[in-house]
């Protein structure tokens, strides 16, 4: 049984294919001082979508800013920022309706608040106090949110990719008009999920867009160590999916290239592939000094190109914007998050008995003893469990 | 009643549980219009569709990383993994996401309606990639239930508890009794309970404690030391994890003896942990050290398979010389 829609042509000699020749263009929409390439098509895009989506890059600015000296001074354990890939990720997220579902990496914090996800909340997890939705269990900026539809994060890599084929499907099997986008970065995409997940979308017609944001480095690997063909985009075609390759700093082109993706995926019932092509402006995390491996140059090279600055000239040349708001939004974003850390970091961690819960749908029996054994414990050396001693559970 | 086989009596769980409920879905590899390497998704396709019973790629991760996705989405996946031997690539699906998904999210999310179904163990001259008893790599995995039945009666009843259970369930089905167990099954549907040891033979002298095909093996040992005298009581765990604690050390505080037998290695397998949480709850009431009568710990080969296995006459003599101890 095939149903192959594309048919072989015959050669008569040994001739190896390369792939040169056939390397896959980029979509640019936006030039760097905020005009429009001649030719370029703007996406649907209305004042106030475009002011929230700008607002959405000044928040993630100033949280991965003050969130990265939080945890510099030991307020919280751990923590990554978008810098950098903040188009890549708005403008995916903005061309979806609300109840599209988002199962992202961990670097795509920006597309949580896009969807409403309240300064509070990103603060309650971070601080894994008792009001974090996750109960504390997970590290800083592993987020999710079923009333967002965002899926939480999880560590391991590449294995949202997969599971996004199955969500798809399932929303397709239910006749809902909705999909489900799926974020990974280009090392991601070496992992043994990415092909298991592309290949089973595409074969089951799963309407899920695989979204990558290829940044040029995984860590402390350079593209250069992690493929060796045309990046992640044609690795689509290969599969038989729809893809295209866009400026991922580009936040119009980004923006055009999901809401088409959204359309096709829908209408045709079938995944799309998009290779958003931007650069880790930030660390990879608070764990990691990237000066240990690329240069002070290239960094330099790549804030010329800065997604955040290049979308808000272009609203400062719809006049959309103001330099004297733009002051105003940063300073109102600082003060906000300023205050929710204090609030967040001062309320208590999740109660004892949530160490048990959720592990199963009913804590069973063993969980219970050990739990019980725990609280014994607990009142036995309170001295040692700080957290804990002396509350009510 | 009718009597049926093993794979009629999971073939038929299938069935009802598909026409109970809309959202059960069964892929996997040749699970579809060939109804499966075994023929337990036999006319499937045929009665629900290929959108509810269908191929999938040749991938074991991409099998479960996709039914983890259909379960988050409100899915009641039944996913196969045409031999338990080949289920490693999908490890880390099952435990860093499946089992990890619902505590990781603070229940935001779940995938409570998934249940992967495997065939599993040896004695078909299988060598080392049909034949292998992987259950104590996943008893290790908070998160997981681990469900194993013995008979037709059971699969039918285990399976629909599983597939209707709000957690994910590993169904691992002893292939080796396939169609070579043979017995009465009910119709209409039916459940039998997770986490519910069954005593199926009584006896005063030692309990044996046994899961799945090792259960057939069991029997006859028991039989044989009945003639000598010895009443074994069985107890088939049904369910690896959580386990029946009560119903084990209950039978041990009877009899003063206890033999876990398995066909997977010794070293790390489940009656290790069986020993030692029977050890602690009965040390007083036990007359003989624990036996374990198990795998060796070796791959599992082809020529020596009765050298290898944990068969009835080395239980025969572990339960001799537990009570002459």
């Amino acid at each position: 049984m095939t149903d192959n829609t594309v048919r072989p042509q015959a050669v008569y000699q040994a001739h190896l294919l390369d792939g040169q020749g056939s390397a896959i263009p980029t979509l640019k929409v936006l030039q760097a001082d905020g005009s429009l390439y001649p030719d370029a098509t703007l996406p649907t895009l209305d004042r106030d979508t475009a002011l929230k989506i700008y607002r959405s890059c000044v928040f993630t600015r100033v949280l991965d800013e003050r969130m990265l000296a939080a945890q510099r001074q030991g307020r919280i354990s751990f923590y990554m920022t978008c810098t950098g890939e903040e188009a890549a990720v708005l403008g995916a997220a903005a061309a979806l309706e609300q109840e599209d579902m988002i199962m992202a990496q961990y670097r795509e914090h920006a597309a949580l608040h896009w969807r409403g996800f309240t300064t509070e909340q990103f603060m309650n997890q971070m601080f894994s106090n008792e009001k974090d939705l996750g109960k504390g269990r997970q590290m800083p900026i592993h987020y999710g949110s079923r009333a967002l539809h965002y899926m939480t994060i999880s560590s391991p890599l590449g294995t949202q990719i997969p599971q996004a084929a199955g969500y798809a499907y399932g929303q397709k099997m239910q006749g809902q008009d909705r999909c489900t986008l799926c974020f990974f970065g280009e090392g991601a995409a070496s992992e043994g999920d990415f092909h298991a997940g592309l290949n089973m979308a595409a074969v089951h017609k799963a309407p899920a867009i695989f979204f990558c944001r290829n940044n040029g480095y995984a860590i402390s690997t350079p593209t250069s160590e992690q493929y060796a063909g045309d990046g992640i985009a044609p690795r689509g075609l290969g599969y038989g999916i729809k893809s295209i390759r866009v400026d991922g700093n580009d936040m119009l082109a980004v923006l055009a290239a999901t809401q088409l993706a959204r359309e096709v995926a829908l209408r045709e019932h079938c995944p799309v592939l998009i290779e958003a092509m931007t650069y880790r402006l930030g660390a990879h995390s608070s764990s990691d000094d990237p000066s240990g491996y690329r240069s002070k140059e290239e960094e330099a090279r790549w804030q010329e190109h800065d997604p955040v600055r290049r979308f808000k000239l272009w609203l400062l040349a719809q006049q959309w914007w103001s330099e004297g708001e733009d002051e105003a939004l940063y300073q109102a974003y600082r003060d906000e998050v300023l205050a929710a850390v204090k609030v967040a970091e001062k309320l208590a961690k999740p109660a004892l008995d949530t160490l048990v819960t959720d592990v199963y749908d009913q804590v069973p029996e063993h969980l219970q003893q050990q739990l019980d054994e725990v609280q014994q414990q607990v009142r036995r050396y309170p001295e040692h469990y700080p957290i804990t001693a002396g509350r009510e559970q | 009643m009718a009597q049926m086989n093993m794979l009629q009596a999971i073939n038929q769980a299938l069935h009802q549980a598909m026409s109970n409920d809309e959202r059960v879905l069964v892929f996997g590899e040749d699970v579809g219009h060939f109804g499966g390497v075994f023929r337990a998704t036999a006319k499937l396709q045929e009665t629900f569709g290929k959108d509810r019973c269908f191929n999938t790629p040749l991938t074991e991760q991409g099998i479960v990383g996709f039914a983890n996705g259909l379960a988050a989405q409100g899915m009641r996946p039944v996913a196969e993994i045409q031999f338990a031997d080949y289920i490693f690539p999908a490890f880390d699906q099952i435990v860093n996401e499946t089992a990890k998904f619902r505590y990781r999210s603070g229940n935001e999310f779940d995938v409570g309606g998934l249940t992967i179904r495997t065939p599993y163990g040896g004695g078909i001259a299988g060598g080392h990639y049909h034949s292998q008893s992987p259950e104590a790599y996943f008893t290790g995995t908070p998160g997981l239930k681990v469900v194993i039945p013995r008979d037709p009666y059971q699969a039918k009843g285990l399976l629909l508890a599983s597939i209707r259970d709000d957690n994910p369930v590993i169904f691992m089905e002893p292939k080796r009794l396939y169609r070579a167990s043979v017995g009465e099954v009910p119709e209409e549907d039916y459940e039998l309970p997770l986490s519910k040891a069954e005593l199926i033979r009584e006896g005063s002298d030692i309990t044996l404690v046994g899961w799945g095909a090792q259960l057939e093996l069991i029997l006859k040992a028991a039989e044989r030391a009945a003639k000598q005298g010895i009443q074994c009581e069985v107890i088939d765990l049904r369910t690896l994890l959580p386990w029946d604690v009560d119903s084990v050390a209950a039978s041990v505080e009877k009899t003063g003896r206890l033999l876990i037998s398995h066909e997977a290695p010794l070293t790390g397998g489940f009656a290790g942990e069986i020993a030692a949480t029977i050890g602690d709850r009965c040390f007083l009431y036990l007359e003989s050290p624990i036996a374990r009568v198990c795998g060796l710990d070796t791959p599992y080969p082809l020529a020596l398979e009765q050298e290898h296995m944990a068969n009835e006459h080395k239980i025969y003599e572990a339960i001799v010389a537990s009570v002459q101890f």
